[in-house]
């Protein structure tokens, strides 16, 4: 066997990700396009949308989608209650997402591997007070501790984002904690042991690189929770305040005309669920390109 | 799970309560909002204000404060709501049966239409619809019961009429209850017609309960299926001669229950959490709803009775499910 991986080519960086591309499959691809999609929209919203997403107009209020019967060809998917093109305010809602999902899971991943590496690396009593402190936050309604601590800091981005990161740190903690602690089994680590590493030089040289692909991994799905978390918020009516345009306050608005002008709600949901799947497909098709079990 | 495990599960349960009561009482704490402020009338005097804020305690130092409800609470105490100025444990004793009916019965259909679902994808196993079948599970699995919720409410409510969106039970029924489990209370007494209105309200909202927690339960019973079917005994009794269903009905979907219900049966706690926005969409009357109202309402007592429900709820069940494989299981009985 040794003598086969020797004498065969010593796969280049290059054929190894060709292969890890293949692995992840049509998943890796559907979601990367609708992630990549997304973050286009968000950063190109101010050149991209018709109008102003603050922009009313009374005299043009819930007009339906152009391609529906009394639609504008000026308002794409029509207007809501204010008159304000909902294409428009759907493109900067995506603005708000992918701020909020992008800064929100990067610190609730910093704060999740920080402790769960600590955590799975040291054992006795940082393991112990890491381990009960999630046991504690295990034993919360999610849903309902973010919407307290979002209550608690009071509207705006910043709140949502830190509701965010108070709430889902555990999901990195747990699972770098339980990786930590599996990779300091394996031989490599023992033999960063005997190679004279300390425990900290060991984990920041061998360790967190073995752990990047599932961070990426998390880090994608965490992102699209994160989107929702902002939708829900906004949904209860703690998110973002009255001009910032966001899916959750365009549902929230659509809820009170759904029956007079339905699309008004279904289009954020749409824009929502597309997201959502976007961020599962390309985190289900990271894990499969990625994971170091399925490369063997 | 041996004695000793249970046992040790249990010794925790009481810490990470009080870690959870503490965490919501300091929280609460500096939420800049005064409930007080919210029960006034307008003209009170700040003599009046002062003594309003002393008959619920705010006045105290935090800590004193903390004790104060801590020695209530263990006592069965758990104050009066400041916005609806009843007992915080009437309140919920009051409103967690909804939930719990409308939780039981999003699980029983999430638990047919899963195994369903598994069944079904095993029989096609290798084939184009088996792809199809799976590529629709996961999308199911990857939109959570918040946004099922908005998509049913929109589907058959405002756009396909059939269902009832909003409330637990139609307001023309006038009926008297005993308790306050309306589902079980109306089936027990054969009141049918109550039951049936009752069922149809709670369809859709335990619908959206349901959908991504039967699409993880197909997902983990359909990959225990297949792992089940690989199996020695599986391949004996196929060159015995029993056919395909007989073998996955009689060998492999008993052995495969076990590690399904060992890994979906913790997610049951996701299912509790989502009542949260699913009733308050549907305005559904469980402590969900009634909690979103508290924090709004900034009702410090009441936010706290009901976390801590739901804490409860949720060490409960995950001691159940434990206790549960382990009574499924023969070979953990002994440990």
């Amino acid at each position: 066997m040794a003598d086969l991986i020797l004498s065969g080519p010593i796969s280049a960086p290059a054929s190894r990700w060709r292969s890890a591309l293949a692995r992840g499959g049509a998943r890796l691809w559907i979601g990367g396009v609708l992630v990549a999609l997304l973050l286009l929209i968000a950063l190109f919203a101010p050149v991209i949308a018709p109008h102003d997403p603050a922009e009313q107009d009374l005299m043009s209020a819930q007009l339906p989608p152009a391609f529906m019967r009394g639609g504008e060809a000026a308002f794409p998917l029509g207007t809501d209650s204010l008159g304000r093109c909902v294409l428009s305010r759907l493109m900067y809602s995506a603005r708000t997402a992918v701020s909020v999902a992008l800064i929100a899971s990067l610190l609730a991943a910093i704060i999740g591997i920080a402790l769960g590496l600590v955590a799975g690396a040291f054992g006795g009593v940082p393991d112990q007070s890491v381990s009960r402190l999630i046991d504690v936050w295990m034993a919360f309604p999610p849903v309902l501790l973010s919407i307290v601590l979002a209550a608690v800091i009071g509207a705006g981005l910043v709140s949502v984002i830190a509701a965010i990161v108070v709430v889902d740190w555990t999901r990195f903690a747990r699972i770098i904690r339980a990786e930590t602690q599996a990779q300091l089994a394996r031989d490599y680590a023992a033999a960063a042991h005997v190679l004279g590493l300390t425990r900290a030089q060991a984990l920041r040289l061998e360790i967190l690189p073995n752990l990047v692909p599932l961070i990426v991994t998390l880090l994608a799905v965490e992102m699209g929770i994160a989107i929702l978390v902002e939708v829900i918020l906004s949904f209860v009516g703690i998110s973002v305040t009255g001009d910032t345009a966001s899916w959750g306050g365009m549902i929230t608005e659509g809820r009170q005309i759904v029956y007079q002008a339905p699309w008004i709600m279904a289009l954020p949901i749409l824009a929502v669920i597309i997201s959502v799947i976007g961020f599962n497909l390309l985190g289900d098709g990271l894990r499969a390109a990625l994971d170091p079990v399925q490369r063997r | 799970m041996r004695w000793s495990a249970i046992l040790k599960r249990l010794a925790l349960i009481p810490p990470t309560l009080l870690g959870v009561g503490a965490i919501v009482f300091v929280l609460l704490r500096v939420v800049p909002g005064d409930p007080i402020a919210m029960m006034i009338p307008p003209g009170a005097s700040p003599a009046d204000i002062a003594r309003l804020r002393a008959l619920y305690g705010l006045d105290q130092p935090l800590l004193a404060q903390f004790v104060t409800w801590l020695g209530q609470v263990a006592s069965g105490d758990f104050g009066r709501s400041i916005s609806l100025r009843q007992q915080v444990f009437e309140l919920v004793g009051a409103r967690l049966p909804a939930t719990l009916e409308l939780a039981a019965l999003a699980v029983a259909l999430a638990l047919m239409m899963g195994v369903a679902v598994a069944v079904v994808g095993s029989l096609l196993r290798g084939s184009r619809l088996e792809w199809l079948l799976d590529t629709a599970n996961g999308f199911f699995l990857a939109i959570p019961d918040f946004l099922w919720a908005l998509i049913l409410l929109l589907g058959f409510g405002v756009l396909l009429p059939l269902l009832p969106i909003s409330g637990r039970l139609d307001p023309q029924l006038a009926v008297a209850f005993r308790t306050h489990f309306y589902l079980i209370e109306s089936l027990l007494t054969l009141r049918f017609d109550v039951a049936a209105d009752l069922l149809r309200h709670m369809l859709l909202p335990s619908l959206a309960l349901a959908l991504p927690f039967a699409a993880l339960v197909a997902r983990l019973l359909k990959a225990q299926l297949a792992e089940a079917e690989d199996q020695d005994y599986a391949q004996i009794a196929r060159t015995r001669g029993f056919s395909r269903t007989t073998i996955l009905q009689r060998e492999v979907f008993p052995n495969a229950l076990i590690p399904t219900v060992a890994l979906s049966g913790v997610q049951v706690t996701l299912l509790l959490g989502g009542t949260v926005l699913v009733e308050r969409i549907f305005s559904y009357e469980g402590i969900g709803n009634m909690a979103i109202d508290a924090v709004i309402n900034r009702d410090f007592p009441l936010i706290q009775g009901l976390i801590l429900t739901f804490a409860v709820l949720f060490i409960a069940l995950n001691l159940a499910v434990d206790l549960l494989v382990a009574v499924l299981d023969p070979r953990l009985r002994h440990g």
